[in-house]
């Protein structure tokens, strides 16, 4: 029975080698299917320099196994390519990592502060109208594809309520040190009131959009769970203790459901971040969602696929660490997991 | 809260459950859609969505006096009676447009979900019966799972965004695009689901009596997978449309104006700053695409609040005690249901 914190080390440890190899498949796999068509560089770059479609042209005839030899060799040495017109890859994704996590984590939070409570009033209610309130409500966000909560949020709702919707910043950049690229942590660790107000109006509205459509895994888990937990005799005997109805509920009862919400929680990383692709790109946020969307050739961009495999690898490794700190949690959460 | 009996939920008898099973007729499904009204109103929406699609492919004149693609002489008109969505820039009628994409983004959604259950399920029916260790089966289970993996770190949107660049535009290629990312979350599904059942003493009594193992899997096994998978697919339906149209809105879709795709007329609208000027030409295919998939959501959702044994005692206790006698006890899909998106296996394992 390993539960010292040395085992969760070694624990951590062996999944982190475990990566190694899914990693790898990764870039295989993205490598490969970006490049399943033939070579179209006349169509791809229409405005492009003789020069450029000539290197172009030269670097896609050769065979697939020689262009990912070429690519990987390059990644090795720290290169991760540029596109055809010679803009690096790594540093523009080096700088919208941040952003997007940013993003990202703030809607992880509203999810867990509306999401989880709407569920256990779900549970509560459960078969009458406040569970079917719910439903509707987490059905909804569920229904509308991002590109729809992005536009009507960031045409209709920004100036109704005279919000934002461009950027991090209503003027960039700002006149301090961005240490760590999260524009609400900069503005705070600068100790700038003004500027940490204006970057909160430029993240709650993505973040809301974000959350509001991937919430419905957090809510219906929770009310799942909570019907699983409320029959039994601990949370009978909390009641028949006198304590109040709200203290069985969130201190009792939704303690233990919250293991199984945890763990959902890790498998939708991967909605939230495909979600930053369109989002960030509708509300002008420098992440690598953005990012992501011009290389692919979004909006009738150039596609740019040295940066497009990059990005999507970069995506998947994130779900995969994303589902890597969900087992965690879950095993800090439950004291019956053992590491292993 | 009235308890489940025992009787009824903890114990299994596969002979009855495979002929209840067979059996799930008409009787039972109004059963399943009256205990809940919002079940009952997503079926009735994708009814009418089915229908509606059936009449624009064989006579569209019932629906709408325009053609596909037709030009009328009225430009950026307003929403009216004549015009119930308004028309573009171009002349299109916003509604008739709409109309016209409804058939083909209800088939390529059907083509994805059904092709991708029947691969992935199929090869999840194979991973998850022949997996003993050191056999041909064995090996052919660990390399398919290692290869769904790595599929599945991915989110299927973006991976299905990178191969629609490199493939192009056109509907074959948008469901080629869409397909390769789609079929391991019904491996995943089908295998745990076929893990969970295989050891049930009726296969192992089916096997004492001679059974053959081809037979066990398609009698056997595939009956008591199957109720989870098509409660999947039901709402798989609407979140393959709300990715294909994604596909459409960052313009890597169909080509519109030409070929009429929810996500392409969104993304053709609200580019250039017309959805500010005509904020009614993304109203017909917003709508269209959010009413779709609210539909087909309500009815899976409510469709597996059968399959969960917490809901069902629920259900129970509100009146509808049929439902927990018609719905077989069903295995838990791992991790309670699985959320919306899908099953979780933890990877943590569990001292008991």
């Amino acid at each position: 029975m390993g539960r010292s914190p040395s085992d969760l080390g070694i624990f951590i440890g062996k999944r982190l080698v475990q990566l190694i190899p899914v990693v790898f498949g990764i870039i295989v796999l993205t490598f490969v299917i970006t490049h399943l068509s033939v070579a179209n560089c006349g169509v791809w770059y229409p405005h492009a320099s003789q020069a450029t479609l000539a290197s172009c042209q030269a670097r896609f005839s050769q065979p697939i196994l020689n262009q990912f030899w070429t690519y990987f060799v390059n990644l090795l040495h720290g290169d991760w390519g540029s596109s055809v017109t010679g803009v690096q890859v790594y540093p523009a994704i080096a700088m919208g990592v941040p952003a997007t996590l940013e993003l990202v984590f703030a809607s992880l939070f509203l999810m867990i502060v509306i999401g989880i409570p709407l569920g256990v009033i779900a549970a509560q209610s459960a078969g009458r109208w406040g569970d079917h309130l719910v439903r509707i409500f987490y059905l909804t966000g569920w229904a509308t594809p991002t590109y729809l909560g992005a536009v009507i949020a960031a045409i209709f709702l920004a100036p109704y309520f005279g919000l934002p919707s461009h950027g991090q910043y209503t003027s960039n950049p700002p006149p301090f040190t961005q240490w760590t690229h999260m524009s609400v942590l900069d503005a705070l660790l600068a100790g700038n009131v003004a500027w940490t107000s204006d970057a909160l109006k430029h993240l709650i509205l993505p973040a809301a959009v974000l959350a509001f459509i991937n919430m419905g895994i957090a809510t219906r888990m929770t009310r799942s769970s909570m019907l699983e937990v409320l029959p039994l005799d601990y949370v009978k005997s909390a009641r028949m203790k006198g304590l109040s109805e709200f203290w069985v509920m969130y201190k009792h009862a939704l303690r233990n459901s919250l293991i199984t919400t945890t763990t959902v929680l890790g498998v939708t990383a991967g909605g939230l971040l495909a979600g930053t692709v369109v989002i960030e790109e509708v509300f002008g946020w420098p992440g690598i969602g953005a990012y992501a969307f011009t290389a692919i050739g979004g909006g009738g961009a150039a596609p740019n696929f040295d940066g497009a495999v990059a990005v999507v690898a970069v995506f998947a490794v994130g779900v995969v660490i994303a589902n890597l700190a969900a087992d965690i949690i879950y095993g800090l959460l439950d004291p019956r997991v053992e590491w292993r | 809260m009235v308890p489940a009996t025992p009787s009824a939920s903890a114990t299994r008898s596969p002979a009855r459950d495979a002929s209840r099973r067979l059996g799930l007729g008409a009787l039972t499904f109004w059963r399943v859609l009256r205990a809940n009204p919002l079940t009952l109103a997503g079926f009735l929406v994708v009814a009418a969505i089915c229908i509606a699609a059936v009449i624009v492919v064989v006579a569209p004149h019932l629906l709408t006096q325009y053609g596909p693609d037709q030009l009328t002489t009225t430009y950026n008109q307003p929403p009216s009676l004549h015009h119930p969505s308004g028309t573009d820039g171009n002349g299109l009628d916003i509604y008739s447009e709409t109309l016209y994409s409804l058939p083909l983004d209800l088939v390529i959604a059907f083509a994805i979900a059904g092709v991708a259950m029947l691969a992935g399920g199929g090869l999840g029916l194979v991973a998850g019966f022949w997996d003993r260790p050191g056999t041909v089966g064995g090996v052919v289970s660990v390399v398919v799972m290692r290869i769904t993996d790595i599929f599945l770190a991915f989110p299927s949107l973006i991976l299905a965004l990178a191969i629609a660049v490199s493939l192009g535009r056109g509907v074959w290629q948008l469901i080629v695009a869409i397909l390769l990312t789609w079929w391991p979350y019904y491996v995943r599904l089908v295998r745990g689901e076929t893990l969970a059942v295989k050891h049930l003493p009726y296969v192992t009594a089916a096997r004492a009596a001679g059974v053959t193992e081809g037979r066990i899997v398609l009698r056997h096994i595939l009956r008591n997978v199957l109720e989870p998978v098509v409660v999947y697919f039901t709402l798989d339906i609407g979140t393959v449309l709300v990715t294909l149209s994604t596909i459409g809105f960052v313009g890597l879709g169909l080509v519109y104006p030409g070929q009429a795709e929810w996500g392409s007329m969104m993304s053709y609208y609200q580019g250039f700053g017309l959805i500010t000027a005509y904020p009614w030409t993304v109203l017909g295919p917003g709508l269209a695409i959010f009413v779709t998939v609210l539909a087909f959501s309500l009815l899976g959702d409510g469709l597996r609040d059968i399959l969960d044994p917490r809901s069902r005692r629920v259900l129970a206790g509100t009146g509808t005690g049929a439902i927990t006698a018609a719905a077989p006890s069903e295995p838990a899909l791992p991790a309670g249901g699985g959320g919306i998106a899908i099953p979780v296996e933890s990877e943590v394992p569990i001292a008991a």
